[in-house]
């Protein structure tokens, strides 16, 4: 709120910007910038009391999950409940670790099975997505077009419209009850092949062009020149497959025990009731914490992908 | 010649997968949708039966296919505006706060099953978070049991719902707005642009149009695929199918009963929903700022 009220008073009369020379000297002033068209302060404070309060909405439950796994037992069950932890303990997490050992299939194979399938699944869709995308955007292919607005096309359904067929097709290659049931159909998602070749778009032709002259070959092209310069959109690959692929729960295409992915325990220790709830708030905060520090860690790569996302006509 | 060869071959991977798990299961499921079939036995034709059934027997699909209007037509619309004007408060923040702001609101979306404690604080016990507080002041003498109540279900799974939506289309804002030329911000003030909501509508908008028509295709697919949050937080079925929607009607005669024609047919129906309502937002939306 403070910040909020400062940042908007800053707007109204900016700090003066300095120019420095290299031993860090003020050599110079920054010309103002121009005038903008400014909200009116009383329009600035209801604005920000309404970002604060849905702020309050989204990061609530985010806050309680972290509150909640650093409860002792007995404060989990309190009444009235307490949304702050009183006396913060990191025992769910040694206990969730003592009964990982102790149950038939151990808390450690899931996190196996979690870390083969996002791992598996993150790099596969990466390298085929970046390399189908690079053709689609600079070589002069008979049918890119159509290809391409197929995959558009394919972001407009869920994927649930196909799971039974898929089901179908995954079972007669005889991929059921293995990590290919989930990998496999993962390669070909459509949302990384989609921002990369939009992003892959903004490369100049040229330095395409110059390579073709020099008589490199299109692998080398795609590997050497166009993907060393496109890491921002890497790193939103991964991390947008990396988030999917880590919620899965295996569903109907893995159905043995041992190998379920960590989501799939994560739901059984959460709806293991009174007993488990410790455990369970333990878990929940390592199933949020994982994905949520790689999107801080890349946050601005992602922006800077998504600002090529748009859809054309 | 070559090098249409070799862009041929880097294409291959990806579009065999893409063939085989999204293009002919779509021409899959339209065709299934038009059998009765069990897995066990061969499909058998059966015309256009799963639909009669679907639309004048089955009076569950009915309450399914209004829940998931309801997503659609709330949450759907809601979560698009929340996404750009969010992004639009957020984009004037200094550099740092607006890293924070960004996290908070896109957490959620990507932080796995974390809903989960949704159930948890509106556990129907006096342990949940809102029934202690609710008994405490005395608002209740007994717990509600939310996700077990079917007046309470749809209305908390609509609130879930939104909590998740602000996802890839909320960022794709984000970035677009930091690509709009800020000299034109200027040019339309000396132009007679009178106050922000002009300067929305004719400068901005317009100019990340590519971006909104993104997200939109992005907010628009959650909001008709919504299951997961309904199984996991008031069961599957749940209570009197308060929190059935397309999604789960078809998880429940897919892979529990096994009915994969009808199951198909449902599937065939959501797809045509979701496309026919892209394309008409699609169109919509070219019209912005004109």
């Amino acid at each position: 709120m403070v910040a909020a009220l400062k940042t908007s008073f800053r707007k109204k009369f900016p700090k003066p910007q300095y120019i420095y020379d290299e031993h860090g000297k003020k050599i110079g002033k920054l010309a103002k910038r121009t005038k903008r068209l400014n909200r009116s302060t009383g329009g600035t404070v209801v604005l920000f009391i309404f970002m604060g309060l849905l702020a309050v909405f989204m990061g609530f439950p985010l806050f309680l999950t972290v509150s909640n796994a650093l409860k002792p037992l007995d404060e989990l069950f309190l009444f009235p409940p307490q949304i702050v932890v009183r006396n913060p303990t990191l025992s769910n997490f040694s206990d969730l670790f003592v009964s990982m050992q102790a149950t038939w299939v151990p808390f450690s194979r899931y996190a196996v099975n979690t870390l083969i399938i996002t791992l598996g699944g993150t790099l596969g869709h990466l390298m085929f997505a970046s390399s189908a995308a690079y053709a689609l955007a600079k070589v002069e292919l008979p049918g890119r077009k159509m290809m391409f607005s197929m995959v558009v096309l394919s972001l407009m359904f869920a994927a649930v419209v196909t799971s039974i067929p898929n089901f179908i097709i995954i079972s007669s290659l005889g991929l059921i009850d293995t990590y290919w049931a989930i990998i496999l159909p993962a390669f070909s998602a459509p949302l990384g092949l989609y921002l990369m070749k939009q992003f892959m778009e903004q490369i100049p032709d040229s330095l395409v062009e110059s390579a073709r002259i020099d008589g490199a070959s299109e692998y080398r092209i795609y590997w050497s020149i166009v993907m060393p310069n496109v890491k921002p959109a890497w790193l939103t690959l991964i991390i947008l497959q990396f988030q999917g692929l880590w919620a899965t729960t295996g569903g109907i295409f893995i159905r043995s025990e041992e190998l379920k992915p960590l989501s799939f325990a994560m739901g059984q220790i959460a709806g293991g009731g009174i007993a488990r709830a410790g455990e369970s708030a333990a878990v929940m905060f390592l199933m949020m914490i994982i994905p949520v520090t790689f999107f801080i860690i890349a946050q601005s790569q992602m922006i800077e992908t998504l600002t090529t996302s748009g859809m054309k006509d | 010649m070559k090098r249409t060869r070799q862009g041929y071959t880097l294409l291959a991977p990806y579009f065999i997968l893409f063939f085989a798990f999204t293009v002919l299961p779509v021409l899959m499921a339209i065709a299934l949708s038009f059998t009765s079939f069990n897995m066990l036995q061969p499909p058998q034709f059966v015309g256009w039966e799963n639909y009669i059934r679907l639309f004048l027997e089955n009076e569950v699909f009915m309450i399914a296919l209004q829940n998931t209007l309801i997503f659609a037509v709330v949450t759907g619309p809601l979560s698009y505006v929340l996404c750009f004007g969010l992004a639009w408060i957020i984009n004037e923040m200094r550099p740092k706060l607006r890293a924070v702001m960004t996290v908070i609101f896109y957490a959620p979306s990507i932080s796995g099953n974390v809903f989960f404690i949704w159930g948890f604080f509106l556990s129907g016990d006096r342990y949940g978070l809102v029934n202690g507080f609710l008994l405490r002041w005395g608002l209740e003498t007994d717990p509600i049991n939310f996700f077990r109540d079917p007046d309470y279900i749809l209305p908390l799974l609509l609130l879930v719902q939104l909590w998740l939506s602000l996802g890839v289309g909320f960022l794709a804002f984000i970035a677009g707005l930091q690509t709009v030329d800020k000299s034109m911000y200027e040019a339309a003030a000396v132009d007679g642009i009178q106050n922000r909501w002009q300067e929305l509508w004719f400068i901005t908008l317009p100019s990340m149009k590519p971006q909104l028509m993104f997200g939109a295709v992005m907010q628009i697919t959650t909001s008709f695929n919504v299951a997961e949050i309904s199984t996991t937080l008031a069961g599957l079925p749940s209570v009197n199918y308060a929190g059935e929607t397309i999604v789960t009607h078809m998880m429940d005669f897919g892979w529990i009963r096994f009915e994969m024609g009808f199951a198909s047919a449902i599937a065939t129906i959501l797809f045509i929903m979701m496309i026919t309502t892209n394309k008409t937002v699609q169109h919509l939306l070219r019209r912005v700022g004109t």
